[in-house]
């Protein structure tokens, strides 16, 4: 993305700042709290898996978050900053070695755990970090 | 014809906002307005009716002096700005433009009188937007006109970017006009219609319209109420 004039990102500094999620790392499990509109009725869904990617890019950024589920891995794209994410909890916090988890999705079963983070580390315990 | 209000504007750039159901919509940003009503054209005495609309700052020192004398005689004074450095400097509009408006909307402007952006649209409003779209130079059909061209291979011999056939032989013996061919592409008027404002910043003059607008960053481009838009229920 090149330069943006001043005023445009003038248009994005609230938001930008206003970013209150729960601090969390590529590896880390996650519950992501969308809301999510059917009809009239608004409610809020739970998404949990591990988070294999983030991708800045200021107002667009985005993250996408993995789980297998009934052995079909589902991968879900959020914007980072989007409104409808009302919470992200960070359930377990994984070790991992690079960026992009990509290599998790040729992996099946005990092959595709992270190690947790937590159970390294000493004293530290907060997830909310 | 349009006769909707607009605005002179300039464009400012691209980028991606919520909407209020928190859905991203892609956006383009431009300044639009303010902008003084120079002139009123009227019907007995120009043949049309429009209003002549000023846009943007140059400093009085480097505006063309026929320009000075030609806004003195419309009573369209210079204003005062800070300057980059913080002098004060006295600015006339850098871009004149006439909308053609109806006898009766016309009515409703005075020379002198401001418009901005809170004035004439609103969220969710459809308008065209009219630019000058990015210059290609002289462009061949591909680009041009998207043709196909010809088989890559097969023996095609120097012949895959090609327009083909331009007509037929003796009769009518010539090339019908108006046949596709190579030749500049953009930096023409383009208008693009039914676009949808998706938000309004009046303290900073910006509209936010969704899609695509013609021409670069920072081009002059006029936002006008849509001229085919379809009468919706409120």
């Amino acid at each position: 993305m090149g330069m943006q004039h001043p005023k445009i990102e003038a248009l994005h500094t609230q938001r930008l700042t206003d970013n209150k999620l729960a601090a969390f790392r590529v590896g880390d499990t996650v519950r992501i709290h969308y809301k999510v509109v059917e009809g009239d009725k608004e409610r809020v869904q739970v998404f949990q898996g591990q988070v294999i990617r983030k991708r800045n890019g200021g107002i667009g950024a985005t993250f996408t978050v993995r789980k297998v589920s009934y052995n079909v891995g589902v991968e879900r794209i959020f914007p980072t900053l989007s409104p409808r994410i009302e919470k992200v909890e960070v359930v377990a916090r994984g070790v991992v070695r690079r960026s992009k988890l990509y290599y998790l999705r040729n992996l099946q079963g005990k092959a595709a755990r992270l190690k947790d983070a937590r159970d390294k580390a000493q004293g530290s315990s907060s997830a909310q970090a | 014809m349009n006769t909707h209000l607009g605005l002179i504007g300039k464009k400012l750039g691209c980028t991606q906002i919520f909407d209020a159901n928190g859905n991203v919509a892609r956006v383009t940003v431009v300044e639009a307005g303010p902008c003084i009503v120079v002139r009123k054209r009227s019907e007995e005495k120009d043949g049309y009716v429009a209003l002549q609309l000023g846009f943007g700052e140059r400093r009085e020192k480097l505006t063309k002096k026929p320009l000075v004398g030609y806004f003195e005689k419309n009573n369209v004074a210079a204003k005062t700005v800070k300057s980059r450095k913080g002098h004060d400097v006295k600015v006339y509009p850098r871009t004149l433009k006439e909308i053609r408006l109806s006898i009766e909307d016309a009515a409703k402007f005075e020379v002198g009188q401001a418009l901005t952006v809170q004035d004439l649209f609103t969220e969710g409003q459809l308008v065209d937007v009219t630019g000058t779209s990015k210059g290609r130079g002289f462009s061949g059909v591909f680009r041009r006109h998207h043709f196909a061209g010809m088989v890559s291979t097969h023996g095609t011999h120097e012949y895959r970017r090609h327009g083909g056939s331009i007509g037929t032989n003796m009769t009518p013996g010539r090339t019908l006009p108006g046949i596709k061919m190579p030749g500049q592409h953009g930096n023409k008027r383009a208008t693009v219609q039914n676009l949808r404002i998706a938000k309004i910043v009046a303290d900073q003059n910006l509209v936010l319209i969704e899609g695509s607008v013609p021409g670069s960053d920072e081009a002059v481009v006029t936002v006008r109420g849509a001229v085919k838009a379809k009468k919706k229920k409120a």
